[in-house]
């Protein structure tokens, strides 16, 4: 009996031990030297470090300077405010896609289910870069969507909405970048929001007809309201990496589409300013602290249910 | 507008409402399916295009094929990458099993909370974040240690981040899904734990463990963004190879190598799929024998 008891004890450490140490120093850890970098100042070759020791003494020096740059350069509260902006209408996009689209295949005929799950799971196992860079082909000029809009005769709407700089140039503009990240993270919204509506209780829909709501009503009143969870993760998923992307702009949105993923990168890879770098992940982070802890209640919440 | 019927649900009013509700859900369902597979298919289509101006179609032609097999800076590449996904992969699905086990059958411990949030932050968490954090991290170590050299040594530490935490998510799916029951007879049977882990747990998570498999070895093959911040000299991926060539432009060199991606992929895909539903109905038809043995 005690060689079970001690089988389960150190069993329990093993199992919570392994992954919770691996996080602490491959997750956690790296934030805080994001964050201590971020104090730091650029000497002429590296970081001076923080924490010197001189004659025998500790001594901290914490530098703000990064944080004053920072406010001081209105590019970047505007890079900040702009992704924001595109993160915030690919959302809507996917959500006002996405909805009726996983409802439709929740409420398809069980037996064709798992094919239209499979559907939306295998653009996922091809690659998201080849898929983003095929749009780059289709936006181009002659490219498939590119002549349908123009023979459309959209290019104009869109120019004068301000989302392309001009008609028939539809590449590099806010609005390829937004078809790309609509593109890219719809399967993130899809998916939680069909498991979600897959297991809702039909007889409540038949209740509300029987009490005289019409469809269109009871869809309102019980459907949507039940598939909350399912709206706040699909949500928070397009969401919070939409903030930071940046292959994507990258890719697909020119010179002109600010997004604050990509200074980062510039900030690091071609200034090598590493403090100016973690300064920027620092408020990047601030920024999405709150979608990322309405994200994690909403996951566990979830993970409990299915119990 | 009426509401989309659901199918036997009969809450339809009236005849047409209904029609006119399965007729919109299929075009709405057709329609999100072409915009999701557009890409793909044009990406295969320009692979044989014939003209090295993009867009324009000349005739059908192998060549940029042909050309593929002496790019060595793109297969070398992907020699790289597939090495890097299956090392990722394999780890993720250890320390993801772990991870789900932690979450599943141990609901209270010390610092429950600050794990499941670290476990679900990477799914979400900006990759430019991820890639600096880590690579800040690993400088200083090599600092103060001389280990590690960027490599695919440290590519490997990013991509297992992120691929751990769909390890999780998929396992832990599964796990909760399970009858408990089953773990206990066994036990009350006289199994050991560990017997009980490898003889009844482990068969029945084994899909949702193929699945996490190839989930995490995709995404790996698929990174840019760790990678670049974690890669070294010499140790180029095949995505970042891509990528520094589509930033310059349109190039029919990647329109092959996209195809044979996907078709590897798509035919990796049904095997897997058709293995799976294979096993589920042999041990369907097993469990059905063994009832009707007992009774």
């Amino acid at each position: 009996m005690r060689r079970i008891l001690d089988f389960f004890r150190r069993g329990r450490t093993a199992v919570i031990g392994v992954p919770f140490v691996w996080l602490l120093v491959f997750f956690l850890i790296p934030f805080l030297v994001v964050l201590k970098i971020s104090l730091s100042e650029m000497g002429t070759v590296s970081v001076n470090d923080i924490v010197t020791f001189a004659e025998g003494s500790m001594q901290i020096k914490l530098r703000g300077a990064s944080y004053v740059f920072l406010t001081e350069d209105s590019l970047y509260f505007r890079t900040y405010l702009s992704s924001i902006k595109y993160a915030a209408i690919t959302t809507v996009f996917c959500l006002a896609i996405g909805y009726p689209f996983a409802y439709f295949m929740a409420r398809a005929k069980a037996t064709v289910q798992p094919a239209l799950l499979m559907l939306v799971m295998l653009p996922f196992w091809t690659s998201f870069l080849l898929r983003v860079y095929a749009w780059k082909g289709l936006l181009d000029e002659n490219g498939w969507v590119w002549q349908l809009l123009i023979g459309l005769h959209l290019d104009a709407g869109l120019a004068s909405a301000g989302l392309i700089s001009a008609p028939g140039k539809l590449m590099n503009t806010p609005f390829s970048l937004v078809i790309g990240m609509v593109y890219t993270y719809l399967p993130f919204m899809i998916l939680p929001l069909y498991s979600n509506l897959a297991k809702m209780d039909l007889r409540l829909l038949e209740a509300a007809s029987d009490l005289g709501a019409t469809p269109w009503k009871a869809f309102w009143l019980i459907t949507v309201p039940l598939s909350k969870a399912g709206i706040i993760a699909g949500s928070m998923l397009v969401l919070i990496p939409c903030v930071g992307e940046f292959v994507i702009p990258e890719l697909l949105g020119g010179p002109q589409t600010l997004m604050i993923g990509r200074v980062l990168w510039d900030e690091f890879f071609s200034n090598n300013d590493w403090p100016m770098a973690s300064t920027v992940a620092v408020v990047m982070i601030l920024l999405i602290i709150v979608p990322l802890a309405v994200f994690n209640r909403y996951q566990a919440e979830a993970q409990e249910k299915a119990k | 507008m009426s509401k989309p019927v659901a199918e036997g649900a009969q809450v339809a009013r009236t005849p047409f409402g209904a029609t006119f509700a399965r007729g919109f859900g299929r075009t709405w369902l057709v329609a999100g399916y072409a915009f999701l597979y557009l890409p793909i298919v044009a990406l295969v289509i320009y692979s044989f295009n014939d003209s090295p101006v993009p867009n324009l179609w000349k005739g059908f032609t192998f060549k940029w094929y042909v050309k593929l097999a002496d790019d060595s800076e793109m297969l070398n590449g992907l020699w790289l990458s597939l090495k890097v996904a299956f090392f990722t992969a394999s780890s993720s699905l250890v320390l993801g099993t772990l991870a789900a086990f932690a979450l599943v059958k141990y609901r209270r411990f010390f610092g429950r909370t600050l794990f499941s949030g670290m476990i679900n932050a990477p799914l979400v968490m900006p990759e430019v974040i991820i890639g600096l954090s880590l690579l800040l991290m690993l400088v200083s170590v090599q600092k103060a240690f001389g280990f590690p050299e960027r490599g695919a040594l440290t590519i490997w530490i990013g991509h297992l981040l992120v691929g751990m935490a769909y390890a999780t998510v998929v396992v832990q799916a599964r796990l909760q899904g399970l009858n408990p029951q089953l773990e206990e007879a066994a036990l009350d049977l006289g199994a050991k734990p560990f017997q009980v882990f490898t003889l009844v747990t482990l068969p029945m998570i084994s899909q949702a463990l193929m699945s996490a498999w190839l989930l995490t070895f995709t995404l790996s093959l698929d990174d840019v963004v760790t990678s670049a911040f974690l890669n070294g000299p010499g140790s180029t991926t095949m995505p970042l190879v891509i990528f520094s060539r589509a930033r310059l432009g349109l190039n029919p060199s990647v329109n092959a190598v996209a195809t044979v991606i996907i078709t590897l992929v798509a035919i990796g895909t049904v095997v897997a799929s058709y293995l799976i539903a294979r096993a589920e109905r042999e041990r369907a038809a097993a469990i059905a024998q063994a009832q009707r043995d007992d009774g």
